[in-house]
Formats: C-alpha cells, structure tokens, sequence
C-alpha cells in the first residue's frame, strides 16, 4: 500500500536552515547537512529545501549544498525557491535533487510550468502554491498570493487557488504543495476546509502545509483529506514531534506509512 | 568491477552516482557502445519520455548493442520500461528484450497520477537481486506509466492495479521504482546487483 509521507520543510538561507512564523521573523535552527542527515536518519519519507532568500533577490539557488545534500541523502527531496527557468531547473537537477518545486515564478510567466514538465518530465515539478482564504459576507474562497518569502513584497494576486490548482495539472505539474498561509507556524492545524477543497480538483499528488503542532493535526489531515502527504517545520526542528513515535502513532491511526528502518 | 550508466540524456543521474559512491563503486557515464560492452555492470537510468530516450539510444547505435550485452543489467524506472517491447507513451518501440507493453496507469478515480512516494514490494518469486529486503518493504516509486505483472515479474506492487515492480530474465533486471532513492532497501537491491554473479 502507497504510504503517506511525512515531509520535513527545511528553510534555508545563506546556507543555513532557520525557521520563521508567517513568513517573518527567522532565526537560525541549524546546519543544512546536519539536519538533513537527522531526518533521514529519523525516518523523514521526502525533504523540501525551500532557498527563502533566493526569489525575493532575484538569485538563483546555490548548487553547492545541493549537491553535499544529494550526496548525504538516499531519500528524495525537492529544492524550492529561485527557480525561474529550464536551466535553473537543469542544474538543481543535475546536482541531484528529484525534483524541483516552482511558486512565485511560475505566477509570473505560468508557461514555466510547462517548460519544465516537457523537459523534464511532470514526475520533476511541483508547483508551490500560497493560499490566504478570504471570507466575504457571500462566501469563503482562497486566493493565492506571491513573493511570500518577503513580508515587504508578499501580496495577493487576486487569482483563485482553484483555478491555479486546475491551470497548473494543465500545464504539466507533477504535483502540488499548498501553504495554508492562514494557519503557516501557528500550530493549529492543518486547513482543512481548504485542502478538502482543493484535493476535489487534485489529481496529481498533494502536499499538505502550514499549521502542524500535534501529531492529531497529522492523522486529521490524511483522515479527511486524502493529502498525499503532510509537510511541516517547526515542530519538527524543535523536537516537539518526533517522526518515528510520530509514525508509530498514525500507524496505530490506521495510515499507511513506512517503517523507520528496513 | 566497472559500473557503467548508459547516458540516454536524463538530467538528474547524478543521485544514482551518488548511491553507487555510498556503496563504493564509482560509475562511469557513457553512451560509447564499446564502453558499454567491456562493463561488468550496465544500469539503464532513465527520467524523462520513453520517445526522447529511445531517439538517443539509437543515434548511439545502443538499440542494437544492449540487447546482446551477457552482464548483468539493470534498467531503472523509464530505463525498466525499455527493456520492454512497445511503450504507449509517444508510441515507441522498446528494446524488446523483455516481453509486454508499457501503458498509462489506468487507476480507479480518487487515485492521484503520478503514482509518487513509498509502496510495498510482494515478492513473487525469490532472487538475489532481492536477497534481505524482507517482507514488504517500501522502495519509492514515481512514474505515469506502467508494465502488468507478466511473466518476467519476480516482484511487484500495488496501487489500485497490480504493478511490475521487479522483473528479471536471464541477465536483464529492471526495477520500477528508484533504488538511489529508496534508504536502506534501496541501497540493498543495488548492491544485490552489483553482487550479482556473471
């Protein structure tokens, strides 16, 4: 049975991991290669490095520590952020990461997309998705919002994340990552009004992210979404959840999941 | 022991050269068919479209020469795929080494595509290549397409439909999902392959 995954997020910027609430605020948690390999160790089914400096600044990602994690690592992880086009792609590639996950970039030129997905197969990209929900007298609907790796330039685009769900299957995503920016870093829980909503226009693989604290947040969100998987930060590099007791708990829950050693 | 990875033009080899070097084995990257053949071990890697990859390999005269190689080989995902006889996806023919057709995954309706992340292998009939895997061990898939279990298939997986993950005739070996990339188990199989006797 297809296990669901467990994804560490790992922050990066200047070649150190840190971790920030809504997008703000970072401090330093560690080293790249040091918490990469305690994840890996502990059981962690995918890594996502997400450059936070490197879209905003217009830089493309370092290839230096993704090759040192590609080597360290026999799971596979995604890189995230300063990917803007083939041959930004082609090099985080080739230093060895699976895939690539695009986001602000895409928003900007959505052909990107496609590019990507016929050079390098859809399976390569995931397509990154910041969604705000928006409550109105008449109804509740998400909108997707860019640059949210700057406070300073982070705004709405005004599109619906349902259209842009659906738009960006069309153009080849392999897969998708939807941040619940509502609940990012506070704890609560996953949204998953939203991420039902959006797992009902989903065919391809979808990542649950923002709002992790408990491991009952965890069971929820595979219990009544059907995400592909779950993916958080915080809790995870503070220690306050553990993946194999956190394993052990959704295995107990009845989740389909995989063991933390051979 | 030389390990040569047929270069069929995929972006992303460098994670199975990586999981090579962790077992000690440096490979060589090559589409020279007299490098090919003087291998002791040949791995057919393969990300990317069935058209594309085997557009390459002909250019290379390699559509003749790996079907002849008396190694072990191993072909990877796309790499497993073209060991076999016609790929639906670009309508392509394969090597035809192996018997079957490569088709879509045709899945019950509330299963996403691709068929990404970790399932379990049952295996079907025992094999070297799979000696200490133990029982149902979970190796990472990510694919679109896919083979039926047939009668090259010593192990195979399921999601929603029943999937060749492992098949094996005489010296051809070919894996659905990405060992480089699949922790320990992983790690296991390629090194069953690199132990493989001639």
């Amino acid at each position: 049975m297809l296990a669901r995954r467990l994804i560490p997020c790992l922050d990066v910027r200047d070649g150190q991991v840190v971790k920030g609430v809504k997008f703000r605020d970072h401090v330093v948690v560690g080293a790249i290669e040091t918490l990469a390999a305690r994840y890996r160790d502990e059981g962690a089914d995918e890594l996502v490095f997400y450059d936070i400096t490197a879209s905003p600044s217009d830089r493309t990602v370092d290839c230096r520590w993704v090759e040192r994690v590609a080597r360290l690592l026999d799971i596979p992880f995604c890189v995230a952020g300063g990917i803007r086009s083939v041959a930004a792609a082609e090099a985080v590639l080739g230093a060895g990461a699976e895939k690539v996950s695009v986001n602000t970039p895409a928003l900007t030129d959505p052909s990107l997309i496609d590019a990507l997905a016929h050079r390098f197969g859809s399976q390569c990209v995931v397509v990154g998705i910041d969604s705000q929900t928006v409550v109105t007298a008449e109804a509740t609907r998400y909108e997707v919002w860019q640059h949210t790796g700057d406070p300073s330039r982070a705004r709405s685009t005004a599109r619906s994340t349902l259209a842009w769900v659906r738009e960006v299957q069309q153009r080849g995503a392999g897969e998708i990552v939807l941040n619940c920016m509502t609940n990012d870093g506070v704890r609560a829980g996953y949204d998953r009004a939203q991420l039902s909503a959006v797992r009902a226009v989903c065919a391809v693989p979808l990542i649950a992210s923002g709002g992790a604290g408990t491991a009952a947040h965890f069971i929820d969100v595979f219990t009544q979404c059907a995400v592909d998987g779950a993916l958080a930060a915080g809790v995870f590099h503070s220690g306050a959840i553990r993946l194999p007791a956190l394993k052990r708990q959704l295995a107990q829950a009845g989740i389909p999941v995989r063991p933390c050693s051979l | 022991m030389s390990v040569v990875i047929v270069d069929n033009g995929g972006a992303n080899v460098a994670s199975l050269r990586y999981a090579l070097e962790r077992l000690g084995t440096t490979a060589l990257l090559s589409a020279d068919p007299d490098c090919i053949r003087a291998a002791s071990r040949v791995i057919l890697p393969g990300v990317g479209a069935a058209a594309d990859a085997m557009a390459r390999l002909k250019r290379h005269g390699l559509d003749a020469v790996l079907p002849r190689l008396m190694q072990p080989v191993l072909g990877i995902c796309l790499g497993m795929q073209l060991l076999h006889e016609h790929c639906e996806e670009g309508d392509v023919q394969g090597l035809g080494i192996l018997p079957g057709v490569v088709r879509r995954l045709r899945l019950p309706a509330c299963l996403p595509v691709p068929h990404m992340g970790w399932n379990q292998l049952a295996i079907n009939t025992p094999h070297a290549l799979l000696d200490g895997l133990g029982t149902g061990p979970h190796l990472y898939f990510v694919h679109s397409y896919a083979l039926c279990p047939g009668s090259a298939t010593i192990a195979q997986t399921d999601y929603g439909v029943p999937i060749a993950a492992v098949v094996s005739r005489a010296n051809f070996h070919g894996v659905q999902f990405h060992p480089e990339r699949s922790a320990a188990a992983g790690a296991r199989l390629l090194a069953n392959f690199l132990a493989l006797e001639q």
